[in-house]
Order: C-alpha cells, then structure tokens, then sequence
C-alpha cells in the first residue's frame, strides 16, 4: 500500500468556494523526510493545496491523510499536534505575548511538556535563528524578516516532523527574504518533512528533492529542480518559469 | 417652596443626604451584579454567534433581537407584575439585577462578537496548525486579544448599564433615580425638585464620566498601538494571497 507508507497522501482531492472550483483532483503523495516545493502563478491554488495537508481547509471531495491517517476537521487538532506546525506568509505570531511565550505556549498546553524543557528547546531554537536576545520582545516590535525567523523557531519548538511554509517570504521586504532563506536551507537538513509554497527558485533548486506546479487548480507538472531548470515540458511550466526566472 | 433653587431646598437636600448616599449605593449594587450576569450571558451568546454552529449562532441571534428591540422598561415591568401576579414575586433589587443582566447581555454579546470578528484570521490559522481544540485557541489566543479590543466599547456599555439603573424606578426600586423621585414627593422633603435632581445627575456624572474618560482613553491608545505595528504585518494580505 503506498498510500501507508507516505507521510502525507492526497487521493483525488477536489476543493470547491461556492461555484469556483479551487482544486481539481489532486493526487500527491509526500514521503517521510522529503522536501517539496510547490510552485504556481496566484490563484492556481497551491495555497489552498498547503491548507488541506493541515486541515485548515477542508476537501470538498476525496481524502487526506497524514501518516495513515484521515485528515478531518474533526481530527485535525490532534493530527496537527502530533505531526506538524506551519509558517505563514503573514507570519501569525501571538501579538499579546512575548516572543518566548510564542514558542512555548503550545508544547506545554498541547504537549505536557514542563515550562523548564520548553524554555530550553525554545532558547535552543531562538539561538538557532540568531534571535536569543529577542526572547522578551513583543512580535510587533520586531521586523517582518525577524517575525518570520520568530515563526519558524515556534514550529520548531514543537518538534514536529512536517513543518508546512505558505508562502513564507512573500510579505517580507526584499532586504528579509535572505535571513529567512538561510534558515530555512539549514532547517532542510534536519530529518523533517518540508512541503514549502514558494516563488523562491533559488531556494527551490538549492532544497528542493521535488518540485510540483500548479496551475489552474491541478499539478500540471512534476520533477526534480534539475527537470525544471533544464528541460520543463509543459507549456505552462515554461512560461510560468521564463516570468518568473526573468 | 416657591422657587425651586431656594437656599432652603439646597439645606433639605443636605439634610436628608444619606438618601442619596443609599440610592447611589443600591444604583452601584444592581449594576455590579447585573454586569457580572451580562459579562456571563455576554460572552457566552459572542462565543455562540462566532461558533459557526448554525443552531448556537440561531440561539443568539434570537436572544440579541428580542432584548434590543424592546424597551428595558417594558422588561422590568414585565419580570416584576407577571411574576409577582403569578405568585413568583421577586425583590426589585433581584428584578433589577436580572433585568439589567438580561438587556446588558444582548448589548455586550454583540460588543464580544464583534471584538471575536475583529482577531486576524491568521490568528486561528496559527492556533489550528499548532493543534488547538476551540476551547484552548479561545482561551489562550483569542479571547485575550478580543479583550483588548473590545475594552472601549464594553467601559460604554458599563456606563450606559450604570445608567439605566434609573429604570428601576418604575417597579418602586430603591437606585438613586428612585430614591431622588421619592425624596421630591416625600412628605417631609417634597417640592426640593431643582437641587435633589441636580445632586442626583451630579452623581451620576462624577460616576459615569471617569468611565467613558477610559473607555476613551483605551481606544486612543489601542489605536496607536497598531498603528505602530510595521508594515509588513499588515500590507499584502490581499495582494498576495493566493486564492
């Protein structure tokens, strides 16, 4: 069965908003420790692609899972807890706590973790994105680039082995966007899965096992970054890839 | 008692000063109390109405237009006669209690879901991907932000709630605006209409302005707060966002 033995699998996955059809029968297996890139001009729907794998949006029709099991908005709290954590575009850090109460909030409410171990691994994981000294500081004092370093030490701190980016340079001044890349390049040597929305092909090539692109709500293409950057076939893929490659 | 500025009704006033020390007293009593019910009834009902459970957010609804489209006084006289000519009589103070609770409750209700509606969705997308159930994403990350915003609006619903103690006086309670109406028809007091009423809107303005001063002040300083947010938190949303 190789639906069980992926850690993430999407099985004729559609997605509807009212009349518009988001997602048009998706199927993508993501395996243990894999780093994918999925790429696309907006409104192809891989963000929406993203949001299913963690159960913030929930399929119209086919099935989720993760590790074996039914992503369901009825077990997504459960699933997300013990599996994943995400980085968003727009950062979403907690405003009214401290940056160290970001990290620690949910491995000690969600995971029993004692605050001492969480403040250890928080700190571990703040030094680990060069931002210890921020462990006071309110997220809104801090630069976008810094917040997003922030988020990603908070995934961190859940030990999760999929940790999901939704676009997570997209907001950033460009000026930003490198501290985030760099971390997220070490991070991809840890033993965790990455499934990573991006228009980062840099990072992409760099990163990146396999790369998917999505166009009009279905993977319109499939490779490794070396296929991409060489010899993409698809004509949506080509073009897609001469805008944003320049 | 020929003019009603006399000097003479100022001293009646003096005199029988403790009347309006023991309305303002009972005034502050029933507003407490019927805070603490609408506080209840209030954050319930917003919890009920952002749920996005369709018979919950019915239940609400029902409640929040039934309560503010009819008159407070019509539900005070109503909780107190029916209940008294059914053989159920309740205190005017209870009356009072519940009857401001009830009516407060709509009003804050909608103050709570707003302030719930008004939490970036970003912010329920974090909790959910870190795993939260709704009551600890409520309890940990949403409420405390609603809290913060909502402060401005609910210090005016404590002064308007403050205020409308004075509908009491229609069921012979014994707040300051039914204690002045008593002390003007009393037999040893009456006629000192110009100052007891005067003495008795003082009060309620040395109450209620400090109030709405913080109510005032907690949004001037809300707003600057997030207008002290960088630009990044909040530019893009919808120009990058995919779907």
């Amino acid at each position: 069965m190789q639906a069980a033995s992926s850690m993430i699998s999407l099985d004729n996955v559609t997605k509807r908003f009212g009349s518009n059809e988001v997602l048009k029968g998706i199927n993508l297996q993501v395996q243990a420790g894999e780093k994918l890139v999925i790429i696309g001009p907006s409104g192809s729907g891989k963000s929406t692609l993203i949001r299913l794998m963690n159960g913030l949006e929930e399929a119209t029709s086919g099935h989720v899972s993760i590790d074996g099991h039914a992503m369901t908005h009825r077990h997504r709290a459960k699933l997300n807890r013990e599996y994943s954590s995400m980085v968003f575009q727009q950062f979403n850090l907690y405003p009214h706590m401290t940056v160290l109460e970001n990290l620690i909030l949910a491995p000690m409410k969600l995971k029993g973790v004692s605050k001492e171990d969480a403040v250890k691994c928080a700190m571990e994981n703040l030094k680990r994105v060069g931002l210890e000294e921020k462990a006071n500081a309110y997220p809104t004092t801090l630069s976008g680039g810094q917040q997003q370093r922030i988020a990603i030490a908070r995934a961190l701190t859940m030990k999760s082995s999929i940790v999901f980016f939704d676009e997570p340079t997209s907001a950033l001044d460009p000026e930003m966007v490198k501290e985030v890349l760099d971390i997220m390049e070490d991070l991809s040597k840890d033993n965790i899965t990455m499934v990573v929305v991006t228009h980062e092909m840099g990072f992409a090539r760099k990163v990146a096992d396999r790369m998917i692109f999505c166009d009009g709500g279905s993977i319109v293409e499939e490779g490794t970054p070396e296929h991409f950057f060489t010899h993409p076939e698809n004509e949506r893929t080509k073009r897609f890839l001469s805008k944003i490659l320049h | 008692m020929s003019t009603v500025l006399s000097a003479r009704a100022w001293e009646t006033v003096w005199t029988y000063r403790a009347t309006f020390v023991q309305g303002l007293l009972n005034t502050l009593e029933t507003a407490g109390i019927a805070l603490v019910i609408a506080l209840i009834i209030g954050f319930t009902l917003g919890l009920f109405s952002t749920s996005g459970h369709k018979a919950l957010k019915a239940v609400a609804r029902v409640y929040v237009e039934f309560f503010q489209n009819t008159p407070l006084i019509l539900q005070v006289c109503f909780l107190y006669y029916v209940l008294a000519y059914s053989g159920m009589g309740l205190p005017v103070i209870v009356v009072g209690f519940i009857s401001l609770g009830l009516y407060h409750g709509a009003y804050i209700s909608e103050v709570v879901r707003s302030g719930i509606e008004a939490v970036p969705a970003g912010q329920f997308d974090a909790a959910h991907s870190q795993g939260f159930e709704y009551f600890g994403m409520m309890r940990y990350i949403i409420l405390p932000q609603t809290v913060r915003i909502i402060l401005p609006p609910m210090g005016n619903q404590v002064v308007s709630l403050i205020k409308n103690t004075s509908c009491l006086y229609i069921v012979g309670g014994a707040d300051l605006i039914a204690s002045t109406y008593n002390f003007v028809t009393g037999d040893n007091t009456a006629g000192a209409y110009g100052p007891a009423y005067l003495v008795s809107g003082l009060i309620f303005f040395v109450i209620c302005y400090p109030l709405s001063m913080l109510a005032v002040r907690w949004e001037a300083r809300l707003k600057k707060r997030t207008a002290a947010r960088p630009a990044t938190q909040t530019t893009g949303e919808e120009a990058t966002r995919d779907e």
